[in-house]
């Protein structure tokens, strides 16, 4: 029986990474779809463009003479055909990554986030399922080729390199903390993942627009003013999340290691990873560090976040080995 | 706003480079030595720095988590291991340089912290400033026309603005106007925004008089020994500076049994200790007895301390004869483990009785098992098969010159194996029971049964509550700081001469507030439709 299970798990895992395959060909295509000069997009621009350079005058003029104003955080919502594939596509490959997920949690009898293996599938579902949800409050659709793209190479890392068998429970880990620290965790790990992608494309929208050289595609984006705030508010969530980790690891870590903090390695770069956001959260309100500066500390924080989940994780020694690998 | 915040907050005015700076004095020098501390800048600059001085303790085993690795590395890296040290490396977050890094971003933070919460203790008294002469400037500008008592509009603003929880002034006509609401909210941002920086002081404060205050103790416990709550019955302690060792709470805990189970099933993971229980029987000072389990995630609270259970393995029960047959030396001695299926190595020392001073180094193997290469090994961590094998070495132990030594471990350089190693007979094997001579006609050795012991650490730290409470404060602070929005809001009512009014609404964003367009269209929205005027299209 629980054999059976991981079968189908693993099973579910490898359909869905070929569906995310192909939702992430089907972005791609998007993202050309947006280099071509096509009519509706074009409007799009001249109306963000106008709005930025003319600043709130032009704004309040808009805001006055239209009931329901323009919404430019939500850019050609009438969408390309690849477009609306990739993201049903995304969908259908989501749900079979969660089955899959689902499948191997009930056949080990545990919450899904043991080891390395279980830890990508769930984290990878976990930023799938965000950036799915996120959709109803911002359209960041522009972003499906590089989470797609970077789920993909987790799943095959986890599949390949990560993949260990169902084992019971280290007794450390037998713990209500750990269904609550690492799944909370990886929600941080989600938003953090997102507002890279955002600072990542605010930074190349910069360079747009000072240098007017870049891709295409930039220009059905929003301005890297409007990405900035969006990256700002996601990572602001992910901070929070984050945090709680941290608190919740060293609640955990008073009971199962008899000290609330002790510069375990992985404690450590915890740390760090929350110090590099403190630091973007103040670079936001530092004047010279807003922009392209506070983006490249976002970037640089996931980095932080994805050595922390590899690296330190794999090669680095320390109470958190628990890789199973 | 912009007076208490660092000059180069980004809500502050920019200063004016052009200005030629006077001659700065000492005071001068002071001051402004202070103001770059408190700045933005600084602050962002120690956080990044803090971030990056934390990696090297990573990179390098450290004396307070693995003093163990420490010594690796000292043999493994002779030439790197001295500069290092030099360095503090292997003492990262209690160097000097770690402690500069953070010790500054705290006064950075209390500089900058402690005028703001002096500015926003009397902006909480203070009341919504006068509204602006021209709205249309605003953020979220809307404007509506109609029929409409100027008064009665007036009052249903400033009660709906009331009812969201804005702070509320009325201001009357000045110049053409029939009077204006001006209204504020959100002044729990800067609260927990002060809140979230002085936990974090006070987390630091916390684990630095903590420190001092508690102590950490370690007992190696056999089944049916039992420990008790004094500096004499610790294997090793670690006691704060204001810790009175003498003055220990006197608890006792008898180790009853100890149970450990293993996975037997799944191939997989054949021997992967499922669970772990020491079954003790607690007595504290006033003589009160009690059952209790200890457990990995499940301390035993007691006597104001925490006793945790963070180690265990096998005890054999050696007694040792001389070769008239009377017992000279009778123990239980924890062998440490070396592997996942409990191979364990021990050392037994036995000066006195015999003829010449005995050392034996053993190993343990509780289901044994030969390997193709003719080692020996342990396949299961449960007793299934126990043996027990020692090596015996004789010549001077060193027990007597004074110096104290690890009973865990034995220094051969100069003694002479008369079993095992280099010696001519092989090293001793003995199971449960077995009763087995020693080398040279010294006597006998058996080893009777086997226990299990317990590693208990046993903790005692009175600031970790507060470090918890300052924790919360520090996430709640947060979650208030980041998430409520604060601004201003502005209703005004002009009177058109022919009865009719206009109605203006605008707001102001002080600190990030992506939602202010939204929140005053929707005031506008629902004022104008409580009187019964639609927003103009």
């Amino acid at each position: 029986m629980t054999q059976d299970l991981v079968t189908y798990s693993l099973f579910a895992v490898y359909s869905a990474m070929a569906v995310y395959a192909l939702a992430f060909i089907a972005f791609t295509f998007d993202l050309a779809r947006r280099a071509a000069p096509a009519p509706a997009a074009v409007n799009g621009v001249v109306v963000g463009q106008a709005t930025a350079r003319g600043g709130r005058a032009t704004a309040l003029l808009e805001r006055l003479s239209t009931d329901a104003p323009v919404d430019l955080d939500k850019p050609g919502r009438s969408t390309s055909r690849p477009l609306r594939v990739a993201m049903a596509l995304t969908v259908i490959a989501w749900v079979l990554h969660v089955s899959a997920d689902v499948t191997r949690g009930v056949a080990a009898g545990r919450v899904p986030w043991a080891n390395m293996f279980e830890f990508s599938m769930t984290a990878t579902a976990i930023i799938v399922g965000v950036f799915l949800v996120i959709q109803f409050w911002q359209d960041v659709r522009y972003l499906g080729a590089y989470i797609t793209g970077f789920c993909l190479i987790l799943l095959g890392l986890a599949t390949v390199n990560f993949y260990v068998d169902v084992v019971p429970l280290a007794v450390p880990l037998q713990s209500a903390w750990l269904v609550i620290h690492v799944f909370v965790a990886s929600l941080g790990t989600a938003f953090f993942a997102i507002g890279a992608g955002l600072s990542i494309a605010q930074l190349l929208q910069s360079r747009r627009e000072t240098r007017g050289a870049g891709f295409r595609f930039l220009e059905t984006l929003p301005t890297a003013e409007k990405l900035e705030n969006l990256a700002y508010r996601v990572i602001l969530i992910g901070f929070v999340f984050w945090t709680f980790t941290l608190i919740a690891g060293a609640i955990w870590a008073e009971r199962a290691w008899g000290r609330y903090w002790g510069w375990d390695t992985k404690e450590v770069w915890t740390f760090i990873i929350w110090t590099i956001f403190a630091g973007y959260i103040h670079a936001r309100a530092t004047r010279g560090w807003r922009g392209s500066r506070s983006a490249i500390l976002a970037i640089v924080g996931f980095s932080a976040v994805l050595f922390n989940f590899t690296i330190v994780n794999l090669f680095f020694k320390g109470l958190h080995s628990y890789s199973g690998l | 706003m912009s007076s208490s915040r660092p000059s180069d907050h980004y809500d502050s005015v920019a200063p004016d480079r052009s200005i030629q700076q006077p001659k700065l004095g000492f005071t001068g020098y002071v001051r402004f030595f202070w103001r770059q501390l408190t700045s933005m800048k600084t602050a962002l600059l120690l956080l990044l720095l803090l971030a990056f001085a934390a990696i090297p303790g990573s990179l390098v085993p450290q004396r307070t988590s693995d003093p163990n690795g420490v010594v690796l590395y000292e043999r493994e890296n002779p030439t790197l291991f001295p500069i290092l040290d030099t360095l503090q490396v292997f003492n990262t977050y209690s160097s000097v340089w770690f402690s500069a890094i953070y010790l500054l971003l705290f006064v950075s933070l209390v500089g900058c912290v402690l005028p703001r919460a002096k500015h926003h203790w009397i902006a909480l008294r203070a009341r919504p400033p006068r509204t602006p002469a021209r709205l249309d400037r605003l953020a979220g500008f809307r404007a509506v026309e109609g029929r409409a008592d100027a008064a009665s509009a007036l009052d249903s603003a400033q009660r709906m603005l009331k009812r969201l929880g804005y702070r509320v002034e009325r201001f009357p006509s000045v110049a053409g106007q029939a009077g204006s609401i001006s209204a504020e909210r959100g002044y729990m941002r800067e609260t927990g925004n002060l809140v979230f920086h002085m936990a974090l002081v006070g987390i630091l404060i916390a684990v630095g008089i903590g420190g001092n205050l508690g102590f950490t103790g370690q007992r190696v416990v056999v089944e049916g020994q039992k420990f008790v709550n004094t500096l004499a019955d610790y294997d090793s302690i670690n006691p704060g500076r204001f810790v009175n060792t003498d003055n220990l709470e006197p608890y006792r805990i008898a180790l009853d049994s100890f149970d450990a189970e293993y996975e037997t099933e799944n191939p997989s993971a054949i021997g992967q200790p499922l669970d772990y229980t020491a079954n003790v029987t607690a007595t504290v000072a006033d003589g009160t007895q009690s059952a209790e389990e200890i457990k990995v995630n499940s301390p035993l609270s007691i006597g104001g301390t925490q006793v945790y259970l963070l180690g265990n393995g096998y005890a054999p029960v050696i007694t040792v004869k001389n070769p008239a047959g009377d017992v000279i030396w009778s123990d239980e001695v924890p062998f440490l483990p070396q592997d996942n299926m409990l191979t364990s190595s021990g050392v037994i020392k036995i000066p006195d009785g015999l003829s010449e001073q005995l050392g034996m180094i053993g190993f343990f193997y509780p289901t044994v098992t030969t390997l193709a290469s003719g080692a020996l090994a342990s396949k299961y961590p449960d007793l299934d098969d126990p043996l027990m094998t020692l090596r015996v070495y004789t010549g001077d132990l060193g027990l007597d010159d004074g110096e104290p030594k690890s009973v865990y471990s034995l220094n051969t350089d100069d003694l002479t194996a008369i079993a095992g190693g280099s010696a001519d007979i092989d090293a001793l094997e003995l199971g449960v029971g077995d009763v087995v001579d020693l080398p040279n006609g010294l006597g006998t050795i058996e080893m009777s049964a086997v226990k299990r012991f317990a590693s208990l650490d046993v903790h005692s730290d009175p600031s970790q509550v507060w470090v918890l409470l300052f924790a919360v404060l520090v996430l709640a602070g947060l979650l208030t700081g980041l998430f409520i929005p604060r601004r201003r809001v502005w209703v005004k009512v002009v009177e058109s001469g022919d009865g009719g009014v206009r109605i203006e609404y605008a707001g102001l964003a002080r600190g990030e507030d992506p939602g202010l367009d939204s929140a005053v269209a929707d005031i506008a929205t629902k004022h104008s439709q409580q009187l019964g005027l639609k927003v103009e299209p």
